[in-house]
């Protein structure tokens, strides 16, 4: 088969999944926010409410798309697509397992492998806030405007934590391109064994980036109304919202690669080894490679699903609160993280950013230990 | 100032370091949720699961036949005064001869009508009636309407079936099943 071929299949599969992760994702939502809160979730469309996504995108077609008056018009259709434009690049560069061999041929299982992979994604993910900017700016509306400038600032004071932390995984790997990161960690040997501070920050400001809870500011109903989204309907406020889920399945997928390994798991050669010699060359190793990436869409489907428990559980920032701690504590860590990660390449101490950790857990510890007793007033409400 | 008799325990003294981490404060949650997660869930999925009703429920109304199937009711509009939601009418008109079969007494409702949008399902109707005649049915629920008109219940709708008999709930009372 032509090669040429065999790369437009992987990256249409990529792209129907993506789609397909996405779209189930927001049933998944329901789902786990139904069971945490000890309820059943959509149950009646198909089995098990299977069908409820397709029924929400047939609702969403049905609505009335209104444009406000006031509005930029071309602007307020460019937001939305932009959003779901900017959330589908993402993925393009994230390599979604090894190799496969097709009629002797050697062909990456990823749509395009770019040797700055890492930086196409930082790109990508930060030209989203445009069209959250351009939306909530389009709508001609005070409480979108605000939503929109607050996901723009938000974005930007966490992207400066995400680079640096990401900036430790590259001092290790030596390298920019996605697919070299997540080969430097064949194996169990993965990234986040040497970097658990860099592993928090960066979950953090992806949590960020996402603008899912509990940094959900650009759409706080009790402020904002809708957020940036207040005056969308029909499909195009569909479009936002998937865009969000995109993101989700894409933040998963960089994570699942630049600290969990990506398609590697323990013991992967010995795998590989017995299915070759078990089913021959080309065939084992085809095998082999689609074990790895299994493995990394379960890596993934964790990443989401913990994306959700987290939003069931947190309750969402204050805005200052979400500021000083982007700026006060994350970006100082993180530099942190840098410079020991920076230290332990030079003295060949790979372990050394456990260091932050450990000095952290003591002090945490300590003093805890000599904090005065709390004292509890009874206060009437 | 003392507005209630709630209070609540609260803690004014700075935060510890584990504390402002907030991670471990985070992990427990987690921890919770996760719990919940699993848990039994509350659910009842109506219709295919249903409550058991109190032996008191109150539910929709019935205007009762008595055993040779003719209607109890008087029309001595002795509910209509009782309701509190005022949601009763009725007109009356005597029985002509040959009717004996279809009303017990001489006098009758012609139209009878409760309004359910009214209605507060009290109960008085029932415990003014001095001919046993209007009751709320224990294991009927008034249904959900879609338009205005289906919201006034006449007699069509109220008097019981002779196919069909209501269960009164009187056994709340008297301990024999009507
Ligand atoms: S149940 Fe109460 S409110 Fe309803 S009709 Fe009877 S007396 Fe009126
Ligand atoms: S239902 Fe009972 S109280 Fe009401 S009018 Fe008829 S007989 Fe009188």
């Amino acid at each position: 088969m032509d090669p040429l071929l065999v790369k437009a299949l992987i990256i249409i599969a990529i792209f129907g999944i993506t789609l397909l992760i996405a779209t189930y994702s927001t049933w998944a939502e329901r789902k786990v926010a139904a069971f945490i809160q000890d309820r059943n979730g959509p149950n009646r469309a198909g089995w098990g409410g299977l069908l409820q996504p397709i029924a929400d995108a047939g609702k969403m077609f049905f609505k009335e798309d209104f444009i406000p008056a006031s509005a930029n018009k071309w602007l307020f259709i460019f937001g939305p697509s932009l959003a779901m434009l900017t959330a589908l690049m993402a993925s393009a560069v994230i390599p979604f397992g090894d190799t496969i061999l097709v009629g002797g041929q050697e062909i990456q299982v990823q749509a395009i492998e770019v040797n700055i992979g890492i930086l196409y994604v930082f790109g990508v993910v930060s030209l989203g806030v445009y069209g959250i900017m351009i939306g909530g700016w389009a709508s001609n509306n005070k409480f979108s405007l605000l939503g929109a400038v607050r996901a723009a600032s938000q974005n930007i004071s966490y992207e400066l934590a995400m680079g640096l932390s990401i900036i430790a995984i590259l001092l290790m790997s030596g390298s920019l391109s996605i697919r070299a990161i997540v080969e430097g960690q064949h194996g169990g040997n993965w990234n986040i064994l040497y970097q658990p501070l860099g592993f928090i920050i960066f979950l953090t400001c992806a949590f960020a980036e996402c603008n899912r809870t509990p940094f959900d500011l650009p759409e706080c109903e009790t402020e904002l109304i809708g957020g940036y989204h207040t005056e969308y309907s029909s499909m195009k406020l569909g479009f936002y919202l998937f865009a969000e889920y995109i993101n989700m399945f894409a933040s998963s997928a960089v994570t699942a690669c630049l600290f969990l390994g990506g398609f590697n798991y323990p013991f992967m050669d010995d795998v590989r080894n017995g299915l070759i010699s078990s089913l021959g060359d080309v065939t084992g190793h085809n095998v082999a490679t689609a074990i790895g990436t299994l493995v990394f869409f379960a890596k993934i489907l964790f990443g989401i699903f913990f994306f959700m428990w987290v939003r069931w559980t947190l309750p969402r920032f204050r805005y200052d609160q979400l500021m000083s701690l982007g700026w006060k504590a994350l970006i100082p860590l993180a530099i942190l993280n840098v410079v020991l990660t920076a230290a332990g390449v030079l003295l060949e101490m790979r372990w050394l950013p456990w260091l932050a950790v450990i000095v952290i857990v003591a002090v945490a510890i300590v003093q805890a230990a000599m904090a005065p007793k709390k004292q509890l007033r009874t206060q009437r409400v | 100032m003392k507005l209630t008799n709630r209070a609540k325990p609260i803690d004014n003294s700075p935060m510890t370091v584990a504390e402002r981490l907030y991670i471990p404060a985070i992990a427990n949650g987690m921890g919770i949720t996760l719990k919940h997660f699993f848990k039994k869930k509350a659910t009842i999925n109506y219709p295919e699961v249903q409550r058991p009703f109190s032996p008191v429920f109150r539910g929709l109304h019935v205007l009762k036949r008595d055993e040779q199937g003719r209607e109890r009711c008087t029309a001595c509009g002795l509910c209509a005064v009782a309701c509190p939601a005022e949601a009763i009418t009725m007109t009356a008109a005597e029985r002509k001869k040959g009717e004996e079969h279809l009303y017990r007494e001489e006098k009758y409702a012609a139209e009878y009508e409760i309004n359910m949008l009214r209605c507060i399902f009290c109960g008085l109707c029932e415990e003014a009636c001095p001919k046993a005649a209007i009751f709320l049915q224990p294991d009927k629920i008034a249904p959900a309407f879609y338009e205005r008109d289906e919201v006034i219940f006449g007699k069509d709708r109220l008097v019981e079936k002779m196919d069909d008999r209501a269960t009164t709930g009187i056994e709340k009372y008297t301990g024999v099943k009507s």
